[in-house]
């Protein structure tokens, strides 16, 4: 039967047109395709066929039609048809209905609306929107959707707007959306039209008040403030649907136009956000659509959920709140997949209103967390990575590295791999555990990360805590160097990673004298083996066996020649990459010198030093002076060169190469003077040195002065060059470490108090405790819930109570204060009430008797109150007062000092910071480019001049 | 608003395409390739979304129904509610289930143009316009027979695939 079936349609299919039969043999063939290639060919025939037959000039209208379906199919199937484009475009032009529908559908299939045929089109469209018929005029704009460009719009716009008044609904709600079309191409093509819109919300069918809706949306997201007059319409509208008082047609599985209840509710979401007035309006509607709303259906979910998400927008009201949060835990609590993703989702929206709402439903979150949906599990990560907070950023973070270790979408790696990195720099505990999470995540994601963050753990280890605590520096290192030799055994490690790992071998393989030189440079020369092709890890690895030399030489120990380390260093010196050649260079140069004089050069462990630049380089007048008595041509200042364009000698021509545009010059040349200069001794070195003080890019300017000198007897030159090359590159790294992300540069102990990280590390020991204990008594009387999971639910929602103390240490000044900022300022007085309950000391004396004395209580409340220590304990309330007292007054303390201390830390560095500092609102920008500026130092390519030019003024 | 609608068979094959933001062939092809791969490694009872970052843009999503050898897809980005796009399926199944009775793969191969106007009368410009199956229905029959008066012979399918089914 079933086969019959398919035969009478096959039947049909071929008494469709004549010649469909052709169409069917075609999806048939294609269907039995066995390859791809064969597939390809089947459908480069058919093309073959179609294109001969529609250079046919008289072909058969009909025919037509078919043919250009089979076009569409055939471009469906990703291949070629652009031949028929211009059939399409003529058979849209048709006067038969049925031709110009197929006309226009194959135009819209086929057509970009940037495409040149699409001007040959809009006269037809013109036409059609004109016409009597008002299935022409539909088809003509959905044409118009699909095809109007911004500069076609003027020419159906007039037209457009005539139609809103058409007296078929049908018309009137295309015509709305095709308005809608033309501002989102072109919003100043519209702008004088959005009245309309007011308008047509008073239509009097309901379909076309729908479809207005939607550029409203579109509107009132870009702009909320000037549409606030119409919350009082849109909630009675919203009124009227919801009790059902639109025409049954619009009911959609007994519920009444869900779809326009969804838009409306969306919109008041965006009127009522931080609008408490507006807000008001809405509380009544939301209420009631909560209580009608019936769960069984999906489209009823689908309006609860989009209730929540209004609620969690706007004003907050405890009464609506409430009603959202019970939906949400209908959401969790559900079988259905579907739910649950919403209900994760409504939930991450809630707990920026009040966090502790996500404490009630923990278990489901962990089990969202291990269900086989990958859909879901993304969802919770999102919703983890909002709630996480300095007390379960641990394990958060491993979470995700786990899950990150297994993905292979590399567009979601990447993502979460900057979450992790995000959240590791926003909230790590330590910064052994910071280094160890860098370490994993460059491991497994190396390739995807943001080199800033490279860049941030490099400074960090050289930084140290910020703190003046030499040892644990020390410390810090010393592990950061074990792990980077251990890391090295594994066979495949990304760029990014081994950069960084070349760094820290070279500033401080040989600081704790637990390595001997000859080992790490053994082990770097084995990395730029390894790494042949990668001129980046290598340029690394030269430079940091140059540093390791020098600082055994500076020291007075001698180190011998490894022979692979000199067949490195020969390759190298004859490589391709100048700046590996230079590297090259500058490392035998070095050997000949002193121990003063490599110390000076490379003095050990200043990678954080500010170096300061006198951008006249006076140290060299002595030289240029001599230079210009020789016969040289003296300096001519940018601007008086590019004013007068003449005299183009081999100099300046050099210097065109130097030109900061770094773009083809069109002009032609000059030709060169007849009394030309004679040659200068060293022309290339005075023309390119007044080049370093402009535009310092020096670097490949330099290699070659120093190249060339090299072999000169003048070392005394050499030494100043490679000074001031080596000053001008490790400006980059003082610059750095004053524009970067603050975490870890700021010196903000004086502010965080010793007695606040005192605090943070009690509040990590209760929670261990806590655990412990919560796991011990659960235990015994939840035995369906696995222990497993009770400690993860344990360490990812316990302790919120301890979280603001703990985020009042960490040790991001800016950021801080923003937090205190923004938990204090609109709402001071709660601030002041939650602080005294939140004491974390206290919270030591959880895993108290009180809990396991009460074996009657509801499981749950008790695990609640295990995890929420802020709810349950009536211990740790005990010495609030005092504490609160004190604190509240520190914290804001902390913030007005703020500024204090960037003061006292610019004047530190000296010059450079204090203009930076200036610079307030580039600091973004200038980041970034910053990011750049230190792959320019490493590879320099002098592409980014800009940077240099703000930093100097 | 809703970025694309795609049926796509479980072999991987493009059924039906409409892209409402301009997709060139060959990206159209990454994307049902991209799509294809996405869901045909999702288990069975799991939920019907999944991420579509990496295709269309941040934000954007996808919401499918397995419908025994097709797969039908909607895209959209966050203005659009996911439960709501996948009621919006339904309709959409409806429609083509009440147009052919007993919609089947090779209805919607051979009539890839019905579908079209089927989806214009539900989504105008990616925003959703109608939801009800038996207006679109409607519109849709306006249009076969104002079609079919317009030219002396049938052209339209479905009368006879009708015939066939009864």
């Amino acid at each position: 039967m079933e086969q019959l079936k398919s035969l009478g349609r096959e039947l049909a299919m071929g008494s469709q047109g004549g010649s469909s039969k052709e169409f069917l043999d075609l999806v048939k063939s294609i269907g039995e395709a066995r390859s791809k290639s064969e597939e390809d060919r089947i459908i480069l025939r058919e093309l073959e066929t179609l294109r001969r037959r529609l250079s046919d000039p008289d072909i058969p209208r009909r025919k037509m039609k078919e043919y250009l379906l089979r076009l569409a199919y055939a471009e469906m199937l990703g291949h070629d048809a652009s031949f028929g484009y211009i059939h399409a475009v003529k058979m849209a032009h048709d006067d038969n209905i049925m031709l110009k529908r197929t006309g226009y559908l194959t135009v819209a299939l086929f057509l970009d609306d940037g495409h040149d045929l699409i001007i040959l089109i809009v006269n037809t469209i013109q036409k059609d929107l004109r016409s009597d018929n008002y299935l022409v005029v539909c088809a003509a704009l959905v044409a118009v959707c699909k095809l109007i460009n911004e500069e076609t719009i003027p020419a159906v716009l007039p037209q457009v707007v005539e139609l809103l008044n058409h007296p078929k609904e049908a018309v009137r709600k295309k015509a709305v959306m095709a308005l809608h079309r033309f501002h989102q191409k072109s919003p100043s093509s519209v702008s004088h039209l959005v009245s309309n819109f007011r308008k047509r919300l008073c239509d009097n069918d309901p379909g076309v008040m729908g479809a207005t809706l939607c550029p409203l949306f579109d509107l009132i997201s870009d702009d909320a403030s000037s549409y606030k007059d119409l919350v009082v319409s849109l909630v009675s509208i919203l009124k009227q649907v919801a009790e059902k008082r639109l025409p049954t047609t619009y009911d959609y599985h007994h519920m009444p136009a869900p779809f326009i209840q969804i838009k409306l509710l969306k919109i008041l979401a965006l009127l009522g956000s931080g609008d408490k007035q507006a807000s008001n309006h809405m509380y009544a509607v939301l209420t009631e659509i909560f209580r009608k709303c019936e769960s069984s259906s999906n489209i009823g979910n689908a309006i609860l959920y989009e209730c929540v998400c209004c609620v969690s927008s706007i004003y907050p009201n405890p009464k609506v709140l409430d009603a959202a949060i019970e939906a949400t835990s209908k959401f969790l609590k559900s079988e259905s997949h579907n739910l649950k993703y919403m209900g994760i989702d409504a939930l991450g929206r809630l707990i920026r209103i009040n966090p502790d709402i996500a404490e009630e439903h923990q278990l489901a979150v962990i089990d969202c967390l291990e269900d086989p949906d990958d859909t879901l599990k993304r969802k919770t990560f999102e919703l983890l990575y909002k709630m996480t907070k300095s007390t379960n950023v641990e394990v958060i973070v491993d979470r995700m590295i786990d899950y990150m270790i297994n993905i292979t979408d590399n567009h979601y790696k990447t993502e979460i791999a900057s979450r992790c990195v995000e959240l590791a720099e926003q909230f790590a505990p330590s910064n052994q555990w910071f280094i160890q999470i860098m370490n994993k995540v460059f491991e497994h994601a190396g390739d995807l990360v943001n080199p800033r963050v490279a860049h941030n753990l490099m400074r960090l280890i050289a930084e140290g805590f910020g703190e003046d605590d030499e040892g644990a520096d020390t410390q810090l290192r010393s592990s950061a160097v074990a792990s980077y030799l251990r890391i090295l055994g594994e066979p495949k490690l990304p760029s990014l990673f081994l950069q960084v790992i070349c760094w820290v071998l070279g500033e401080y393989g040989t600081a704790d004298g637990r390595h001997s030189a000859s080992y790490i440079i053994g082990k770097l020369c084995d990395v730029a083996e390894a790494h042949s092709s990668d001129d980046t890890v290598k340029a690394y690895a030269v430079s940091a066996i140059m540093k390791i030399f020098a600082f055994e030489f500076a020291t007075g120990r001698k180190v011998e020649m490894l022979p692979e380390c000199q067949t490195l260093i020969d390759e190298v010196l004859a490589s391709h990459s100048t700046d590996l050649q230079q590297r090259a260079y500058e490392f035998q140069a070095l050997l000949a010198l002193s121990p003063q004089a490599i110390e000076n050069v490379m003095p050990p462990d200043a990678s954080c030093e500010d170096i300061e630049i006198d951008t006249c380089l006076p140290f060299l007048s002595n030289y240029i002076n001599q230079a210009i008595e020789n016969g040289a041509r003296p300096y001519i200042s940018e601007s008086e060169r590019l004013g007068t364009v003449n005299t183009i000698t081999p100099a300046s021509a050099s210097h065109y190469q130097q030109d900061p545009a770094h773009s083809l010059r069109f002009e032609a040349y000059e030709l060169p003077k007849p009394r030309a200069p004679p040659p200068s001794i060293q022309p290339s070195s005075t023309s390119s040195l007044p080049t370093i003080s402009s535009d310092l890019v020096p670097v490949s300017e330099a290699t070659y002065t120093t190249r060339e000198e090299q072999y000169n007897p003048k070392v005394q030159t050499l030494a100043d060059q490679i000074s001031a090359e080596i000053g001008v590159r490790l400006k980059l790294e003082g610059v750095q470490k004053k524009w970067g992300q603050q975490t870890y540069s700021s010196p903000s102990a004086p502010s965080t108090s010793s007695s606040s990280t005192q605090k943070a590390t009690n509040g990590m020991v209760t929670s261990d405790t806590i655990r412990q204990s919560s796991l011990d008594s659960r235990k015994q009387q939840i035995p369906e819930v696995s222990a497993e999971k009770q400690r993860l639910a344990a360490s990812l929602f316990g302790k919120k109570a301890a979280e603001r103390k703990t985020q009042g240490s960490t040790r991001r000044p800016a950021k801080e204060s923003q937090h205190a900022v923004a938990t204090s300022a609109p709402e001071p007085p709660e601030e002041k009430v939650v602080v005294p309950a939140v004491p974390p000391p206290d919270l030591l004396d959880l895993g108290e008797p009180s809990e396991t004395a009460t074996p009657t209580i509801d499981p749950f409340k008790q695990l609640e109150g295990l995890l929420g220590p802020a709810a349950g304990s009536d211990v740790a309330s005990a010495p609030s007062p005092s504490v609160g007292a004190v604190k509240t007054p520190d914290l804001m303390s902390m913030f007005t000092e703020t500024p204090s201390i960037v003061d006292s830390k610019s004047s530190d560095k000296g010059v450079v910071s204090s203009t930076i500092a200036k610079k307030g609102p580039n600091v973004k920008e200038a980041l970034q480019k910053d990011a750049t500026a230190r792959q320019v130092g490493v590879t320099p390519s002098g592409n980014n001049p800009n940077l240099f030019k703000d930093l100097l003024g | 608003m809703i970025r694309a609608v795609m049926v796509i068979s479980t072999q991987g094959k493009p059924r039906l395409l409409k892209f409402y933001e301009f997709q060139p062939p060959e990206k159209q092809q990454e994307i049902v390739r991209y799509v294809y791969g996405a869901l045909s490694e999702r288990p069975e009872n799991v939920s019907n979304f999944v991420d579509a970052d990496s295709v269309f843009g941040q934000g954007t999503r996808l919401v499918y129904k397995h419908m025994a050898t097709l797969y039908i897809v909607f895209a959209f980005d966050s203005s659009e509610n996911e439960l709501a796009m996948l009621d919006l399926i339904q309709v959409f199944v409806q429609t083509l289930d009440k147009c052919f009775k007993n919609v089947c793969e090779l209805d919607v191969i051979f009539n890839f143009n019905k579908l079209h106007t089927i989806l214009d009368e539900m989504i105008l410009g990616g925003q959703v316009i109608e939801t009800n199956s038996d207006q679109i229905l409607k519109h849709v029959d306006d249009i076969a027979r104002i079609e079919k008066s317009s030219s002396t012979t049938s052209l339209v399918p479905k009368s006879i695939s009708a015939r066939f089914g009864r």
